[in-house]
């Protein structure tokens, strides 16, 4: 009886959810258009990166506000006791991992680089070279991350930095993160690679950090 | 043919998703996890929206499941020496 209701339940609520979904009228606001008629001030030629990162900058300024503070919140967790060695991995591994790697880092500057004109840009750049580190890691190569020093923490912040010191320096125009059309294709990518940066290594840092007590578990 | 694939594709999605809440092991759970994701990021560049399937591949397929991965192996290790 309960599994009955609880089923006739779900479908009624499914069914309602479909419902509202076919009967959501069409956006009154096409943003397509503006997107496409100010293409050619933004500084790039990708859509969804000037949308991202020129449009609606602050809103990517406060993406990785929100990760450094998440990767402040495993920091504060971190003990200060030295990680163990890593345990190494298979040869073959190992080696495939070394093999890896380099072109691990040609694919994420190509992805930061073709950002600008084509799918791509500072996220996934930054998530392909924290996947580097971490494989590093997974094969023994890489030992645990464990209180960081300064160099690591001046690494995590610098994207944030660098991007809130654009902004701050663009503000005497009289608008947030309104790039003069000139330079906006400088700027953006001065901003990316920052992030690029610091992404990888928060994300990294997700991992590494709290992998230690395992001995590269 | 891209309609069969589609198909394919949208049953695989729902089938790896419903394995995935309903798998009782973990370590199935969560590489069915990672496979999901994978299909996802399929779905994504299909639907003409290939920044967001990157993104997805990366950080969800890719990491989360490197970080489930690894939690998982922790987990186990504090249950087998307590």
């Amino acid at each position: 009886m309960r599994r009955f209701l609880v089923i006739a339940f779900a479908a009624a609520f499914a069914a309602a959810l479909g419902s509202a979904m076919l009967e959501l009228a069409p956006s009154p606001l096409d943003l397509r258009i503006p997107v496409a008629a100010h293409l050619a001030q933004s500084g790039v030629s990708h859509p969804v990166t000037a949308v991202l990162l020129n449009y609606r900058g602050y809103d990517t300024l406060l993406e990785i506000a929100v990760l450094l503070l998440a990767l402040l919140g495993i920091l504060a967790v971190v003990g200060k006791d030295n990680p163990s060695p890593p345990r190494p991995a298979h040869p073959v591994l190992q080696t495939l991992a070394r093999l890896a790697t380099p072109s691990i880092i040609v694919m994420a500057v190509y992805l930061l680089w073709a950002g600008a004109f084509r799918p791509g840009g500072a996220f996934q750049a930054g998530a392909l070279l924290a996947a580097a580190a971490v494989l590093l890691h997974l094969v023994g190569l890489l030992p645990a991350w464990s209180m960081p020093r300064l160099r690591l923490r001046l690494g995590f912040v610098i994207g944030f930095v660098v991007f809130l010191m654009v902004s701050t320096a663009l503000l005497g125009q009289g608008a947030l993160l309104k790039y003069p059309a000139e330079t906006a294709g400088m700027l953006i990518l001065l901003i990316e690679s920052a992030l690029t940066l610091s992404l990888a290594l928060i994300l990294a840092g997700l991992f590494l950090l709290l992998s230690r007590d395992q001995g590269g578990a | 043919m891209s309609f069969a694939f589609d198909l394919l594709l949208a049953l695989a999605l729902l089938w790896s998703g419903w394995r995935t809440l309903t798998t009782p092991r973990l370590d199935q759970a969560i590489v069915l996890f990672i496979a999901f994701g994978l299909l996802m990021a399929l779905g994504w560049a299909r639907l003409s929206a290939p920044d967001i399937g990157l993104a997805e591949a990366a950080i969800g397929a890719g990491l989360t499941g490197a970080l489930l991965l690894d939690a998982y192996g922790a987990l186990r290790q504090r249950t087998e020496q307590p």
